[in-house]
């Protein structure tokens, strides 16, 4: 069993939640000096860093959750001057603002070290020849993985998202060992193979996979392994942590998160500590992060939490399987979806109605998301070429805000269901066990 | 003065589900509403009925009053030839014009036929159109 970072990696418990309090101090001393935000926060429950000696007290900071990034709108969330900085990102938000993250040259390599410390654990090695198709660009997906795997000294094929076809040229091609993408992808792409004669096992070099930025289940991590012999590990992540930052081991029990990085706590319905290994809402804290402060994030997953060690020998805690949100967020071929944002891109379009309803489907083993609309009866026109265009607006509206493409269908007054409540606008019959 | 010429269609918009044009046409029956000629234009979530019918305001308020989303447009009735070139001629002056024809539909009557059109300049075609000698549908004879 190889490691990136053995002695830190297999440091024995104690040693690792004595080494995680005293980051965690650090951090919040570092935050509360230089971030207003938290500095209001801890002021409102009358705590300052000198008491936050424990856990215990640390707990008593109030959560930070997604719409403090929309708040401080774009940048106010930073402690750091830009002349400090060496990248952002930039990923969908619940209503029309994006979520900007920041990252200095530290929080860069911190991130690229979570991630290499997962790729080794799962039998990657400079000897690795992998291709990402994660999307490049303000996604941390693409560039995330790119610099991981070249820290640990693999070749990356910056294969970015589309194109399935060069796609399965270029592994064919190509000495490729590893692959970087959605799940979905990967079986899409096997799907793809299939059909034209290719067989994976024997006609690429493909035998290891980073599967993650949607959720995905046991049972189809098993049809793909069976009928590609390509082994698939899981990965976490967000772009408020730095983007995909933990990985599951060759082991395949659970994502290794790393106690020096990050403080993960596991909460129950009434906002209590959930007992190990029982499910809850992850809240999770950054424990070296420079540009910006994370600190008790809702980031509305559900997991649980193991200390149990690995077979693989790491000591760190083990993220099980997401297991559902605790928000209405949906994700769509990798990315992350608000009923939110379509209900803001409509109500700016005067010929519509405020009423909407979002189905998704993966008949082609690929998400398809259908947005049904209805027209206004004072603006509806008899006029096919005018309807047509009409559809395209919309859906060139919907693609600015959500990065992904929505097949909208107009229909007319009256026709959508009056319901109340905000999670009847969708119809998930996306089914998982492929 | 209100053209003779413009023809009042109605513009019926109809779901795609399964007897929704049936309903709709029991509502024209149960008004007794007589269809002089219609066409059935569709997109993929909903279809157009398009009629010419003789009290089109009457109609109108019918139809709408059973929770119908109906709409008045202007046409033009052309009085078609029983010889060939007719709709040459039609549309050859349209087009040297510059208006557009957007949709058309025929009907054939007991002493003549008719073509009606949707122009995007009602007005300006039926000037060019009388100029032309063509004959147009008077309101009156519908």
């Amino acid at each position: 069993m190889a490691f990136w970072n053995k002695e830190i990696e297999t440091m024995p418990r104690a040693e690792l939640e004595k080494l995680q309090l005293s980051l965690l101090k650090k951090n919040v001393r570092t935050m509360y000096d230089s971030s207003k935000f938290i500095h209001d926060r801890m002021k409102s429950v009358g705590i300052s860093p000198a008491d936050v000696t424990d856990l215990k007290t640390f707990r008593k900071i109030p959560f930070t959750v997604k719409t403090d990034f929309r708040d401080n709108y774009p940048d106010k969330l930073f402690v750091r001057p830009y002349e400090d900085l060496e990248r952002l990102h930039v990923s969908s938000g619940t209503t029309g603002k994006p979520t900007v993250v920041g990252y200095t040259r530290k929080d860069l390599d911190d991130w690229a070290e979570s991630l290499a410390r997962g790729m080794v654990s799962f039998g990657m090695s400079k000897r690795d020849l992998i291709q990402n198709a994660h999307g490049y660009g303000l996604f941390t997906g693409g560039l995330g993985v790119h610099y991981a795997a070249e820290k640990i000294g693999a070749t990356v094929l910056p294969a970015s998202t589309g194109n399935t076809e060069r796609q399965i040229q270029l592994m064919r091609d190509l000495p490729v060992t590893a692959f970087a993408g959605t799940p979905s992808y990967l079986f899409h792409i096997a799907e793809v193979c299939e059909e034209k004669g290719i067989d994976i096992q024997r006609d690429t070099k493909l035998r290891l996979a980073i599967s993650g930025g949607e959720p995905w289940s046991e049972s189809m991590r098993t049809k793909i392994q069976d009928r590609t012999g390509i082994r698939m590990h899981n990965c976490y992540g967000a772009s408020e942590f730095y983007g995909p930052s933990f990985l599951e081991c060759e082991k395949q029990c659970g994502l290794h998160t790393w106690a020096d990085i990050c403080y993960i706590e596991i909460l129950d319905k009434n906002g209590d500590q959930c007992a190990e290994g029982e499910r809850g809402e992850i809240v999770i804290t950054m424990l070296q992060k420079e540009a910006f402060p994370l600190i008790r994030y809702k980031i509305m997953d559900i997991s649980s939490l193991t200390w149990e060690k690995c077979e693989c020998g790491r000591t760190h805690p083990r993220l099980m399987r997401l297991s559902g949100r605790t928000d209405d967020m949906l994700c769509v071929r990798g990315v992350n979806v608000f009923p939110s944002q379509i209900e803001s891109v409509i109500g700016e379009i005067p010929f519509l109605s405020t009423f909407y309803h979002i189905t998704l489907e993966n008949k082609n083993y690929m998400d398809d998301m259908v947005v049904e609309v209805e027209l206004n009866e004072s603006s509806l026109k008899e006029d096919m070429t005018e309807l047509l265009k009409r559809t395209r607006f919309v859906e060139d509206k919907l693609k600015n805000v959500l990065s992904i493409s929505a097949k909208v269908k107009l229909l007319l007054p009256g026709t959508l269901k009056r319901f109340e409540g905000k999670s009847q606008h969708v119809t998930d019959n996306r089914r998982d066990d492929w | 003065m209100e053209n003779e010429n413009i023809i009042t269609q109605l513009s019926i918009f109809v779901s795609n589900e399964p007897g929704r044009l049936a309903a709709i046409a029991g509502i024209l029956k149960e008004f007794k509403i007589n269809v002089k000629g219609l066409n059935l234009a569709e997109s993929s979530e909903f279809g157009i009925l398009r009629a010419i019918v003789d009290e089109p305001d009457k109609a109108y308020d019918n139809i709408r009053s059973r929770g119908v989303i109906v709409k008045k447009t202007d046409v033009i009735g052309i009085k078609m030839k029983d010889a060939p070139g007719s709709l040459f001629d039609a549309a050859d002056v349209l087009g040297k014009a510059g208006i557009n024809i957007e949709y058309g539909y025929a009907y054939s009557g007991r002493n003549l036929d008719y073509l009606f059109v949707r122009v995007d300049d009602t007005e300006g075609a039926i000037g060019i159109l009388k100029k032309a000698g063509i004959e147009l549908v008077k309101r009156s004879e519908i």
